[in-house]
This record gives structure tokens, C-alpha cells and sequence, in this order.
């Protein structure tokens, strides 16, 4: 394997050694990079690579303004699972529906979000794409069809399916995508929402983030079944296990999907592989799973494997990719200034947002 | 004037409202080819079709959220739920999702959707087929709750909440179904969060709402011969409370009772009589005073059932205690 890397996780570091364990795999699948360059083309594919940079350096910098008490509260961040929220936002066209749940910001990025409203928004200031009023885990941007932002674990499957079926009702053509997590597939709420989704036709792509732990309790002490793709065939629905951190197998399979949504109406179960190489959330040291295990997945970093290819396949050296970091992280930067300057939501909005319509006195 | 029953009120206003906008759908369990569990939705799905009455599986987290997800996106949907009983299972949709788009939404967002579907007892349907559960709706904000009491109310203030553009929770009384009242031909609405004084009165007012105003319109006849005059005020919008109606009456008459159908520990009622205590102290002549089923699950023995219920007789007991008259 090429030792021409850079780190591309600053805070954490990439690890020396860059043997292979744990079954990860450094490189990306030949075929379906083939197949990426052909239909998508080298500069798109140099976008997806951009997308991902920045959302890792976007969330390490979250992730330090956190610990500098800037940005409060629950901080899920998304370093590691980049390549599912990029490959799907490209899968999609802007006119399509995204709805998340607490690990949002990657989400939101790829969405068509800018760097400066969600950091806003995770500092509480009234540019913050909520107006600060969501915060980390209550992203919106209606413009850009982004629906949240879900505190409560699968709550938001069946507003993705509501979506969609508005969407049908109204001959819209915009499929709507809804992400979970190994931890939320368990929930009651979901399942009811697959048996409507299959039954109705709807057009909506259900994305497993299957990082293999639901907070610090790995998905084996959680569920009955290994793959939780099986999920689906209860309802006769669609369903594939994708890797996630392969940027072109992630492309891809959620491609088949969305077509699927888009020209039969018809709901797909994904479960996408991936890891999340920080804790659960801010306050979490995820005690629960082993350095091995983490420098091992971390060793196989699908940033550093993109960009690994990028530069074996000649398509960027290594400097224009360093440069790209270096714009990407002045651009970082900016959000941050951006944020620190944004000003509070004015106490006048307190009041504001709890109803459209309401002349009575809110106690 | 003509009368029609409750159910038959609520049923032409879908029928309106269905016939007025393409984005009002009804959406629940038997509510299209059984014609609704209580025949509310009767001739829905042959006038309006499949795409605008839609039956669903029995999963009312479920079909509550796809509901609540189209009305984010502009729809304007109806969700019956077949009891309120069941809507517990849809309450996290309807409390975190529902009532809280809006505002984490930094008002991008909003959720024009009705809950709706009978509430309270119904008559030996035991412990949970019998509750009045409006209170874990007042709770929240972002939610508005109507419980109307007449036909006409019903009517007109179904066709409020469909086109208002806020969640709206719905409650109707399952004993009520049947009852018949004078409903005009013509259109009309009512809007929420006024109430309605259903009897004028000057020396206690009671303030009460659906099922219970019946109760309390009885006692008050009782009580007229006796010699005392009762005012009942139908409150029909729980959230926003119409706190001039309130403040009107009492004082007016200096003497309340607040009358539910509900358990009375952190309810509807402890909170209307915490606002006339506090609001209209200068103007009571005694502390409120408050009648609501006892604290106990709803027996099915037909002996015991009535024992947890308000009634015409405590509530007769309760207006004279509030009148100092023994």
C-alpha cells in the first residue's frame, strides 16, 4: 500500500502503521472506481473528496469548540461516517427530501448546507440554520429540503415516509431519503413505518448507518440478527448491505436505490456499513470498544482511501490535495469566525415559532 | 333550524373541508371501507376515493407520523384515531415531533395536521377504553386542543381546525356520537380558543367542557328551581384557554366550579382552577371548587362504574358548597 498519506483526522491522528486488520480494507473496490469515473466523471468525483474533507475538518472543529465550552449541550459528531452522507446527497437531486436524526451535521453539509449556518447553529446564534433555536441535534433547512434533526431514536422514519407520501400525493417527482441508526432499527415506530412505506408504494430510501454501536451497546448485545438488511424481508421490501466506507460501493448502492424510489415508487432498506471514530457523543470515552478495534478502522480511514486513489490514479497529486486542506480548513475557520460573531437570537424571538397562528397570551 | 346528530355534524364537516381543499386527507383505522369505527367518516371513501380516505394498518405511532410528515411538507391531513385511548401509542409523534417543528425549526416549519377521535367513558368499556386523556396534550406547547360539546360546535369548530394552520388535537365523545342538536344549513365556523356561555346565570358559574357541560347544563336546571343560578361556560378550547370568557363570567358571579370528566390530580381542571384562583382572587367569595372522576381505573361492574364519574347529584353537591347553601 502507498505510505503517501496526510492525516486526515488532525485531532486523533492517523495512525504510523497502515497494516491491514480487522478485515479493513485501505483500498477502494477497482470496479466500482471504474465505474465512478466513467458515469460521474474525475472532477465530481474530486467534489465528493472535497465534501468529505470538509465535513471531517468541519466536525473537528466543532469538536474543539465544544470543549471550549463554545458550542453546548449533546454534540454527536459524524468523523468517520463521511463517505454515506456525501455518496447519498450525489445519489440525489436537489428537488429530493433528507431527513436525519441526532448525528445530523454531515447530513445537513452534504445536503447543500452551509458550513456557516450549521456552525450557527450549534453555537445558538440567530444565523444558525434553526434561527439557534434547534441546535446540534434539530437541523433545518427547508429551502434546501433538509428535515431535521430527530432527538428521539426513530422518530423521524415516519415523518421521512409522511414526506413521501406527500411527495406521491401531489405527483411530485422527489423521493425522500431517511436516516437511522443500528440503534433506532429497533424501535416499534420504524417497523410500522416500513409495513406503510411497502405498502403504500412510497418513494423513500430507509439508510441504516450501521456503525455498529447504538450509544456504547454494540449491535450484537442489541439485536436478534447480524444483518439487519433481513429486516425488510418482513415487509417484501427491497433491501442491500452496502460498504460504507468504500465512497463508490456507498454511491452506488444507494443509487439502485433511489432509482427504485424514483421510477417505481417503491421503498429500499439499506444498511450501510460504516464507524464512527469519536465517542457517541462529546461526553463519551467509548470505553466499550478496544484500540485495536478503533486503530484498525482508523487505519482504513475512507478519507485517506479516497484520497490514496486520487493520487494513485493520477487524477490529483498530492500537493493540489494538501491545498485543498488548506482551503478547507481556511474555510472552517471562517464558519467558526462566522459563528463566534453571528449574535444571539434577540429575546424577542423566545416568544416566536411556537404556533403559525396565535393571538392569545402564550401562558 | 334542523338537527343533526354529533357524528353527523363532524361527518359533513370532512365532508366540507375534504370537498373545499385537494390537500385535506383522512387518514386511520376503518375510517374508508368500514365506513369508521363510529361511523363518523361514513360516505367518505364513495365520494372522495381511496387517495383521500385512506385506511391504515392498526399502528397509530406509525400512521400518526406519516400523517404529521405530510403536514410538514403542506398537506393538511386528518388522522382519526379510533380512541384517544390508543393515541398513546402516537404521543411521541404528536408531542415531539407535531408540536415541537416549529420552533426547532426556527419557524421554517409548521404541522396544519388534526388528531382527531373519541375521548372519555363510553359506558362499561373498562379501564383502558374509558379515560379522558386531554391533558397530555394542554401540556404541550405547540399543540392546540378543542373539545367541543354540541353538533354545532362540533361542526364549526372541525372546520377551524382543519384549516388552521397549527397542530390540532380533536377530542370527541364517544357517548356524544348519538346526540342530536341544531346545525345550520349554511356554512359556518367557530373559531378556537373562544368558549361559549351555554347557560346564563349570576350566583356560581361552572366552567366545564364536551360531555361534562350536559351534566352540568342538568344540575343547573335542578339547581334554578332551588333558587340558585348557574352559569355554564363551555370552555370547547382547552389550548388556547379563553381566559375573558373565564374572567367575564366569575365575575360576574364570584363563585366558580371547574367540572371534568378526567382524573383531577395535574389536569385540564387544576389548572383552570389554579388560573381563577389566582386570576380572579379579589372576586371569589370562595374558594373554587372542582368535581372530576375519582383517582381510579375505570371499573367495568356496572354498580361500580358510575361511582367514579362526575354526575348531576356532585355536581348539584358541588355548586351548593361553592354557594355556602347546604
Amino acid at each position: 500500500m502507498p505510505a503517501k498519506t496526510t492525516a486526515t483526522d488532525s485531532a486523533t491522528k492517523a495512525p504510523a502503521s497502515r497494516k491491514k486488520s480487522n478485515g479493513t480494507q485501505e483500498w477502494l473496490d477497482p470496479k466500482s472506481a471504474a465505474k465512478a469515473r466513467k458515469e460521474l466523471g474525475d472532477d465530481k468525483i474530486v467534489e465528493m473528496y472535497q465534501s468529505m474533507l470538509h465535513m471531517r475538518r468541519f466536525e473537528e472543529q466543532a469538536g474543539r469548540a465544544y470543549q471550549m465550552g463554545k458550542i453546548k449541550g449533546f454534540c454527536h459528531l459524524y468523523i468517520g461516517q463521511e463517505p454515506v452522507a456525501v455518496a447519498c446527497a450525489e445519489a440525489l437531486e436537489e428537488r429530493d427530501y433528507m431527513v436525519s436524526a441526532y448525528r445530523d451535521h454531515g447530513h445537513a453539509l452534504a445536503k447543500g448546507m452551509t458550513g456557516n449556518a450549521v456552525m450557527a447553529e450549534l453555537y445558538g446564534k440567530v444565523d444558525g440554520c434553526s434561527r439557534g433555536k434547534g441546535g446540534s441535534m434539530h437541523l433545518f433547512d427547508v429551502s434546501k429540503k433538509f428535515y431535521g434533526g430527530w432527538g428521539i431514536v426513530g422518530g423521524q422514519i415516519p415523518t421521512a415516509a409522511g414526506i413521501a407520501f406527500a411527495a406521491k400525493y401531489r405527483d411530485e417527482d422527489a423521493v425522500t431519503v431517511g436516516f437511522l441508526g443500528d440503534g433506532s432499527i429497533h424501535q416499534g415506530v420504524v417497523h410500522e413505518t416500513f409495513n406503510m412505506a411497502q405498502l403504500w408504494s412510497l418513494p423513500v430510501v430507509f439508510i441504516i448507518e450501521n456503525n455498529r454501536y447504538a450509544m456504547g451497546t454494540e449491535l450484537k448485545r442489541a439485536s436478534s440478527v447480524e444483518n439487519l438488511a433481513v429486516k425488510a424481508d418482513a415487509y417484501g421490501m427491497a433491501s442491500a448491505t452496502i460498504d460504507g466506507k468504500d465512497i463508490f460501493k456507498a454511491y452506488f448502492g444507494i443509487k439502485e436505490a433511489v432509482e427504485r424510489a424514483r421510477g417505481e415508487s417503491k421503498p429500499t432498506l439499506l444498511n450501510i456499513d460504516t464507524y464512527r471514530f469519536r465517542g457517541h457523543s462529546m461526553s463519551d470515552p467509548a470505553n466499550y470498544r478496544t484500540k485495536d478495534e478503533l486503530e484498525a478502522e482508523m487505519a482504513g480511514d475512507p478519507i485517506v482511501r479516497l484520497q490514496n486513489w486520487l493520487v494513485e490514479s493520477k487524477i490529483r497529486t498530492l500537493d493540489e490535495i494538501e491545498a485543498f486542506d488548506v482551503e478547507i480548513k481556511a474555510d472552517v475557520k471562517a464558519s467558526l469566525k462566522f459563528a463566534e460573531e453571528s449574535p444571539q437570537p434577540d429575546v424577542s424571538e423566545h416568544e416566536q415559532h411556537i404556533y403559525v397562528d396565535w393571538s392569545w397570551d402564550i401562558e | 333550524m334542523r338537527k343533526l346528530a354529533y357524528r353527523q355534524a363532524l361527518n359533513e364537516a370532512l365532508a366540507e373541508e375534504l370537498a373545499r381543499d385537494e390537500d385535506v386527507f383522512l387518514m386511520g383505522e376503518e375510517v374508508a371501507e368500514y365506513n369508521g369505527a363510529y361511523k363518523v367518516s361514513v360516505g367518505l371513501l364513495d365520494k372522495f376515493g381511496p387517495k383521500r380516505v385512506i385506511d391504515t394498518p392498526i399502528t397509530e405511532a406509525g400512521f400518526a407520523g406519516i400523517g404529521i410528515g405530510a403536514a410538514m411538507v403542506g398537506l393538511k391531513p386528518v388522522v382519526e384515531m379510533m380512541t384517544f385511548n390508543f393515541a398513546v401509542l402516537a404521543l411521541d409523534q404528536i408531542m415531539n415531533t407535531a408540536a415541537k417543528m416549529r420552533y426547532m425549526s426556527g419557524g421554517q416549519l409548521s404541522c396544519p395536521i388534526v388528531i382527531r377521535g373519541p375521548g372519555g367513558a363510553a359506558g362499561h368499556l373498562g379501564a383502558q377504553h374509558s379515560q379522558s386523556l386531554e391533558q397530555q396534550y394542554v401540556h404541550i406547547p405547540g399543540l392546540k386542543v378543542v373539545m367541543p360539546s354540541t353538533p354545532y360546535d362540533a361542526k364549526g369548530l372541525l372546520k377551524s381546525a382543519i384549516r388552521d394552520p397549527d397542530p390540532v388535537v380533536f377530542i370527541e365523545s364517544e357517548l356524544m356520537y348519538g346526540w342530536e342538536g341544531e346545525v345550520p344549513e349554511e356554512e359556518y365556523l367557530i373559531p378556537i380558543g373562544k368558549a361559549d356561555v351555554k347557560r346564563e346565570g349570576t350566583d356560581c358559574t361552572i366552567l366545564t367542557w364536551s360531555r361534562m357541560v350536559h351534566v352540568a347544563l342538568a344540575a343547573a336546571e335542578t339547581l334554578a328551581e332551588q333558587g340558585i343560578s348557574v352559569e355554564v361556560v363551555d370552555l370547547r378550547s382547552l389550548r388556547p384557554l379563553d381566559k375573558d370568557a373565564i374572567r367575564a363570567s366569575v365575575k360576574k358571579t364570584n363563585r366558580a366550579v371547574v367540572i371534568e370528566e378526567a382524573w383531577g390530580w395535574a389536569s385540564m381542571g387544576a389548572s383552570v382552577a389554579d388560573f381563577v384562583s389566582r386570576d380572579l382572587f379579589d372576586f371569589l367569595d370562595a374558594p373554587v371548587g372542582r368535581l372530576h372522576q375519582r383517582e381510579i381505573p375505570m371499573p367495568y361492574a356496572y354498580n361500580l362504574e358510575p361511582l367514579n364519574m362526575p354526575n348531576e347529584e356532585r355536581v348539584i353537591e358541588a355548586v351548593k358548597r361553592a354557594c355556602y347553601v347546604d
